[in-house]
């Protein structure tokens, strides 16, 4: 299979967006046009997926253009991975928005569609310029996602999240600069392994990664995103988890593999920054009273881990890392769906309103402890097989204190989890009767399905994850040698 | 070395500013660091060579690097758009732009 149909991946969405801009109702025909596109883009995604499975690299130039001055797209397996991942989670947290109600507001729909073309762009893109536009396109509908309500709080939320996405764009534009006066071109397939004989480059790839840390909300950079996602409204948030911070992580690992691939000498301070991610997140989230706030400090600590898959050397590490970001996306959005379930239907994410609602909402209950668990690394779920890789991989390359903190900011993110089921789920309800309303039995199957079906997932990759396995190891095999890359790129 | 200095100056400017309260501030101080990032940018191009780089017209080696420029223009359209985006944020409150802790 050729990879022509590429760019569709794009243009699809941003025809969509066009098309819901102008059209604005009926409801009905809209939210098919928008799942519809969605579903397609999924389907189009497993298609490509299956092509690259593999170890193939396909490479299209936009409009014919000879190689050196077209704009070319590249898709390697953790590319697709990462494709196919990106866009079921954007269905499913969509799925979960129209269930809510959050799709009312006007421009919801062509906003997401803008985040989605821009996603699959990062993704796409073989050229480190493009890779900066296409991080601006991702994030000009989520400033306008982020500040859509409009209460004061998330006003000043908004602020925090434009500038801080702002610097980090401007940060990253300079670094793209100094590579161009450094090697001449920003074609990512002709950076490969560049940055070993060239210091100045090393250092110039040191200001990218900078920036992208940031972007991923790495430790000392994290404070944003905690700021900020647990103010979004809950569909937003989810679908930012899965989106947002993982293409910061995607980039560390594309971009680390290419410059770095093999260093070992300053591997240490990115072991470093991952340790205390780990440790940082997961010790912050026991100070946070509401819902959101805790699962958003647990999405640093497991930006962490997953960094560390980038660090560790390829392919092993990459392909551990490559799974456990895989795992962490999925289990993720279904926390924060389900978290968003409740919200959605008591009006508040404060720990201490709520008891005793397993009785209540048992499909809730079941959304929330099935991720929550398989977020702390339990059997048999895929978080289990996840740390299990990862540790695993840390240890046969020496990174002992790596492996020790893994293993110990599981054991704390369990804690953390138990403390959300026991104060929402299991403890004696409150005895004011605020949340007693007599309409509130149980919540409707719909808003509650979106979590479950992720959970669904996160179980099923627990007992047969062996597939994924091998598809991100042939992924890491990819990050660790660049030679089929470069010569798809250049064919 | 222009560049550099100019650089140097932008940006200290521009991290001034982004340290106020003031959201039209702030977006000032953004203003400025995407200037920096644009001479940054220009400057990859090399400073030299500053002829127009049209075909067919004059030496290809006194001509500048088209590439950069073309970054530069993207970049601008990029800057202006967050920053008139910035003004509107700094607007919707009302009159009043500081940036205050949540109570």
């Amino acid at each position: 299979m050729s990879g022509l149909t590429m760019p569709l991946s794009i243009a699809l969405p941003l025809v969509a967006a066009t098309l819901l801009a102008v059209v604005r109702r009926p409801a009905r025909p809209r939210r098919i046009v928008l799942l519809g596109t969605l579903g397609l883009l999924l389907a189009h995604h497993v298609v490509l997926l299956v092509a690259v499975a593999d170890g193939a690299v396909l490479a299209t130039r936009i409009g014919g253009w000879p190689g050196g001055v077209a704009i070319t797209f590249v898709l390697d397996t953790f590319s697709a991975l990462m494709l196919v991942a990106t866009s079921l989670l954007a269905l499913v947290c969509v799925w979960f928005a129209i269930a809510a109600g959050e799709d009312e507001r006007s421009m919801f729909a062509p906003l997401v569609l803008v985040l989605v073309a821009g996603v699959a762009g990062v993704l796409l893109t073989g050229d480190l310029f493009n890779l900066f536009v296409f991080l601006e396109v991702t994030l000009m509908p989520s400033y306008a996602l982020m500040s859509m309500s409009s209460d004061r709080a998330r006003f000043a939320v908004g602020r925090v999240f434009v500038s801080i996405s702002l610097l980090t764009s401007t940060v990253f534009l300079i670094a793209v600069g100094l590579v161009y006066g450094i090697v001449g071109t920003v074609d990512l397939a002709s950076l490969a392994g560049a940055a070993a004989d060239s210091p100045p480059l090393a250092a110039a790839g040191a200001v990218l990664l900078a920036a992208l840390a940031v972007k991923s909300a790495l430790v000392p950079v994290h404070g944003w995103l905690a700021e900020t996602y647990p103010h979004a409204s809950p569909g937003v948030t989810a679908l930012f988890s899965g989106l947002h911070t993982k293409l910061g992580i995607y980039a560390i690992y594309r971009l680390y593999s290419l410059l770095y691939g093999g260093e070992a000498r300053f591997a240490w301070i990115a072991v470093g920054v991952c340790v205390l991610t780990m440790a940082v997140g997961v010790l912050a989230a026991f100070g946070q009273r509401s819902m959101r706030s805790i699962l958003s400090f647990h999405m640093i600590s497991q930006n962490g881990y997953i960094a560390l898959g980038a660090v560790l050397a390829a392919p092993a590490g990459a392909a551990a890392g490559i799974f456990y970001l895989m795992h962490h996306m999925v289990a993720k959005a279904s926390l924060f769906l389900s978290a968003g379930a409740v919200e959605h239907r008591y009006g508040t994410g404060r720990l201490a309103s709520f008891g005793g609602l397993a009785r209540r909402e048992p499909l809730v209950a079941l959304a929330f402890i099935v991720p929550a668990l398989s977020l702390a690394g339990m059997p048999p779920f895929s978080g289990f097989l996840a740390k299990y890789v990862l540790v695993r991989a840390a240890i046969g390359q020496g990174q002992y204190i790596a492996a020790v903190a893994a293993v110990a900011v599981g054991a704390l993110t369990l804690a953390s989890m138990i403390k959300i089921w026991q104060s929402v789920f299991i403890a004696k309800p409150k005895d004011d009767d605020r949340h007693e309303a007599p309409q509130l039995t149980a919540a409707p199957v719909g808003l509650v399905a979106p979590a479950l079906s992720l959970a669904a997932v996160t179980v099923i990759l627990g007992l047969t994850g062996d597939w994924l396995l091998a598809l991100c190891e042939q992924a890491g095999r990819g990050l660790a040698d660049y030679t089929a890359y470069a010569e798809a790129v250049v064919d | 070395m222009s560049a550099a200095v100019a650089v140097g100056i932008l940006v200290a400017g521009g991290v001034f500013l982004i340290l106020q309260r003031g959201l039209v501030r702030i977006a000032l101080g953004f203003i400025l660091l995407g200037h920096a990032a644009n001479v940054v940018l220009l400057a990859s191009g090399g400073m030299s060579t500053r002829e127009p780089p049209l075909v067919g017209d004059g030496v290809p080696a006194d001509t500048a690097d088209p590439l950069p420029q073309a970054f530069v223009l993207t970049a601008i359209v990029i800057t202006f758009g967050i920053t008139v985006y910035l003004f509107a944020l700094a607007r919707a409150e009302g009159d009043d732009d500081d940036t205050e802790a949540d109570p």
